[in-house]
């Protein structure tokens, strides 16, 4: 781990007034309830049921003391009286969790695409399994979408949320603790669900593995998620909430509820690890994928429309291109998105009406979902020769037209007579890692090139050419894996559904395996140049960090209030 | 901090919304009108769709659509093409016997098609999309066949298996003669030499030829016939054909000596159905080696 001091600075405040030091009722009462919830948890693992539940419960007690330890080192470290809200009439913004959430980021995404490339090449060499049942792709498969999506992107998210809500309330981060609750008890979520799946613990929904402990964990972090961050907002210093807000709060809020729908479960015993879903049969399908897209369309989409909406104006110094488009999409995308989760269940036993619905209002998300490419591109305008130079700028708007790419093929996939050809196909990998690489990841690299200089107080990176390799590496990364996916996915369908003109089917199972053979390699190989693309970025972050430059804060005095 | 006044921006030719946040302003730019549009146009086209197909739920049922599409009825209709691309010659194939599919070149054909499809989603994960086989599984290509190659042995086999427990399965297996301790490490040896000169591959130095041929009589020779020509009736392989089933090396014959052979072709009677088992029985016959 990395020393405290580089997520930790040390509040240079003014010369305290001698006021009698004591613990906040935040403090105690969370070292209180740490030390009983690790008391607990020594309790329940001697008597778990499972090996894996005695790990995590034991893991979860030493998790809890060490929660308690950090809490009194922290008391006793700070000065009497919290970080007051302004220094001087400026804003004494928290920056400490920002920074732990960024070096999450890194890692777990780094984590992330390593394993990503480890299944990639299981499919393309199986007996890269080794026989060993913890690295079998069936476990390793959720590691990667979760270590990516939740581990990566989640870090991303909070980090971003964090540092943008902030700085667009020009308040400080709501709460003293709760911050830093929020941060570490998701990574903590992260190893609990990530530790799980190499040993197995699955409730086997896609994307919602974790079992009902590591979910009723979540649910804690993330209702403290969203205090804190409707705390700020309603400490605001500015008279309207900034876009980028909106997507922020729209994506904390339908994560909790898509959550809560789709994880009600009932354990076996609250000494093991497994449960069962409260769903059955079509419901709990169409719960999962209601869940699912939402998914796709909250974490992954409006959640980082959040972070264009910051990240793009501010690197470009230009104005955002509508506010109208930005009120009317914002609407527009969560109306309709959250009908959109049937289309992943077309030609199944789900009704045909629910299935109607799923397709049609996929199709009318198409617009609204352009209408944050429009103005994430357009915010260019008057600033274009910008990519020229700055290759942050450039991963930021690359990232916009690859959302943009995959925002047209998803509704075009959920055509039902495309659906029949693309569904159960490579291609829909394609698809997703287009969204995934191009979008997810590219808006996520420029907010991190942008937001660790500014949370370590940088002149700027360490180096802009290590950027611009990151970049080509990458896109040529992203270019191979995508076009891949889209001929052995077209070409999967395709001889799935051949008949010879005897009415039989052309191609048995097994030829189409070894059809997706060299299309899976060079998919690897894709992988392989991303993953290449983020360990450079890691060094550069790295040593912005370590030997970039301290930018001097200039005292200037914000203009008065009017 | 109230609401900053509206500026120009020279660039875009619009004014800002007077907002700001972070130093981040906001153009007063309208709606595209070609985004307006074509949104509108989605959601006419959803709409026509909704008219068109079931798509709305009611109290107790939904909206049914005017077309009466339903994706069951669609499934139907495929199937009932299919069957019509077959025709009656499905039923035919069913009645017919093995002979009379051999004899008649539409059914020989319509068979072999059949039996091929059905090859590779049943039999290819053992013996390989191109019946090449592998290591203990057979190569169906070559006219070696452990339990018969005529039409009615193939389907047999296919039918009941090998080992697979059903009660007509093929019996038989090589037996264990190292772990049993019916014979000693170094007669072990010498026999697999013995059984490696009957293919004509090369022996070990100082072998004992000789001995191999009593060791050899005394415990193979039931199964695996006088010289080792194999029994079909007992799975028994010819041992002098030069095509292993499990290798030739020394050690692989070692291993085979010690430790017997008992490889499982799981009965398909039950799993598919009596005329497909017999389109299969024509493809395997069809692949080169058939008797």
């Amino acid at each position: 781990m990395v020393s405290g001091g580089v997520f930790f600075q040390r509040e240079s405040a003014m010369p305290q007034p001698s006021i009698s030091k004591s613990m906040t009722i935040g403090e105690s009462g969370l070292a209180v309830v740490f030390a009983v919830t690790a008391f607990l948890c020594v309790i329940a693992s001697a008597k778990a049921l499972d090996a894996p539940f005695a790990f995590h419960a034991g893991l979860s007690a030493a998790a809890s003391l060490a929660a308690v330890f950090f809490i009194f080192n922290r008391y006793y470290d700070r000065p009497a009286a919290l970080p007051p809200a302004e220094i001087n009439g400026r804003p004494n913004y928290n920056m400490g969790p920002i920074k732990f959430s960024s070096f999450m980021a890194v890692f777990w995404g780094i984590a992330g695409f390593l394993v990503g490339l480890i299944i990639a090449s299981q499919l393309a060499w199986p007996a890269l399994n080794f026989d060993l049942p913890w690295i079998q792709f069936g476990r390793l498969r959720p590691l990667h979408t979760s270590a990516v999506i939740f581990a990566f992107g989640g870090n991303v998210l909070i980090a971003t949320s964090f540092y943008v809500v902030q700085k667009s309330c020009r308040a400080r981060l709501a709460g003293d603790i709760a911050p830093w609750f929020v941060v570490l008890g998701y990574n903590y979520f992260i190893l609990i669900a990530g530790t799980g799946y190499l040993l197995g613990v699955t409730q086997s929904k896609e994307y919602a593995e974790p079992e009902w402990y590591a979910d009723l964990w979540l649910t804690i972090v993330w209702v403290t998620y969203l205090l804190v961050f409707l705390g700020t907002i309603l400490k605001r210093k500015e008279p309207h909430i900034f876009v980028a807000n909106w997507f922020y709060l729209a994506f904390i809020v339908t994560i909790a509820v898509l959550h809560l729908g789709n994880n009600p479960a009932l354990p076996v015993s609250f000494l093991g690890s497994k449960s069962y879903i409260a769903w059955g049969g079509i419901q709990d399908a169409m719960f999962q994928w209601w869940y699912g897209h939402n998914a796709v369309g909250f974490f992954l989409t409006a959640g980082f429309l959040a972070i264009m909406y910051y990240f793009i104006p501010k690197r470009a110094e230009r104005p955002i291109y509508s506010y109208r488009l930005s009120i009317i999409h914002f609407w527009a995308l969560i109306f309709l998105y959250i009908w959109a989760g049937p289309h992943h269940l077309h030609y199944t036993a789900l009704p045909d009406w629910t299935q109607t619905l799923g397709m049609t209002f996929s199709i009318m998300l198409w617009m609204p979902s352009w209408g944050g490419m429009i103005n994430g591109l357009m915010t260019l305008s008057g600033a274009w020769d910008k990519l020229r130079t700055d290759p942050v700028l450039r991963m930021l708007v690359v990232s916009v037209a690859f959302y943009g790419m995959s925002t047209f093929e998803g509704p075009m996939m959920s055509i039902k007579v495309v659906n029949s050809l693309s569904h159960y196909t490579d291609w829909t990998i394609g698809h997703v890692h287009s969204g995934a690489l191009g979008w997810v990841g590219f808006v996520s690299f420029g907010a991190l090139y942008c937001l660790v200089p500014w949370a370590w107080n940088r002149k700027g990176l360490y180096s802009l050419k290590l950027v611009n390799w990151h970049f080509w590496i990458a896109t040529l990364g992203i270019v191979l894996y995508i076009s891949a996916m889209w001929v052995s996915g077209i070409l999967q369908g395709l001889m799935w559904r051949a008949y010879t003109s005897l009415g039989f089917l052309e191609y048995s199972f097994i030829e189409t395996v070894e059809a997706m053979h060299p299309f899976y390699i060079i998919r690897a190989a894709g992988g392989a140049l991303f993953l290449i693309g983020a360990l450079i970025m890691a060094y550069n972050l790295w040593m912005t960090v370590r030997v970039g430059e301290q930018e001097v804060q200039m005292p200037v005095a914000l203009q008065p209030a009017e | 901090m109230t609401d900053h006044q509206s500026e120009f921006d020279s660039v875009t030719g619009r004014s800002t919304t007077g907002h700001e946040w972070d130093g981040i302003k906001e153009l007063n730019t309208p709606l595209p009108r070609w985004w307006v549009i074509t949104f509108y146009l989605t959601i006419i086209w959803a709409i026509g769709y909704w008219i068109v197909y079931p798509a709305w739920p009611l109290i107790s049922s939904n909206t049914r659509g005017v077309i009466g599409y339903s994706s069951r009825a669609d499934v139907a209709v495929e199937l009932a093409n299919l069957e019509k691309i077959r025709g009656d010659k499905m039923v035919a194939l069913g009645a017919a016997s093995l002979a009379d599919i051999e004899k008649d070149p539409a059914l020989l054909a319509l068979a072999r098609a059949k039996g091929k499809t059905v090859f590779g989603d049943n039999c290819a994960p053992c013996h390989g999309s191109g019946a090449a086989g592998a290591k203990g599984f057979p190569n169906l290509n070559d006219d070696d066949w452990l339990w018969g190659g005529t039409l009615d042995q193939i389907m047999q086999t296919i039918q009941f298996g090998a080992r697979s427990g059903h009660a007509k399965t093929h019996e038989g297996q090589m037996l264990a003669f190292g772990k049993d301790g019916v014979l000693k490490p170094d007669e072990i040896v010498t026999v697999a030499n013995y059984v490696r000169s009957l293919s004509g591959l090369p022996t070990r130095k100082g072998y004992d030829a000789a001995k191999g041929e009593k060791i050899f009589a005394d415990n193979c020779v039931a199964c695996h016939g006088d010289g080792g020509k194999g029994n079909q009736e007992l799975g028994a392989p010819n041992l002098t054909d030069k095509i292993w089933l499990y290798g030739s090396d020394e050690a692989i014959l070692i291993e085979t000596i010690t430790n017997g052979r008992a490889g499982v072709m799981p009965a398909w009677e039950g799993r598919l159905d009596p005329a497909t088992i017999k389109a299969m029985a024509v493809y395997v016959h069809s692949l080169g080696g058939g008797k």
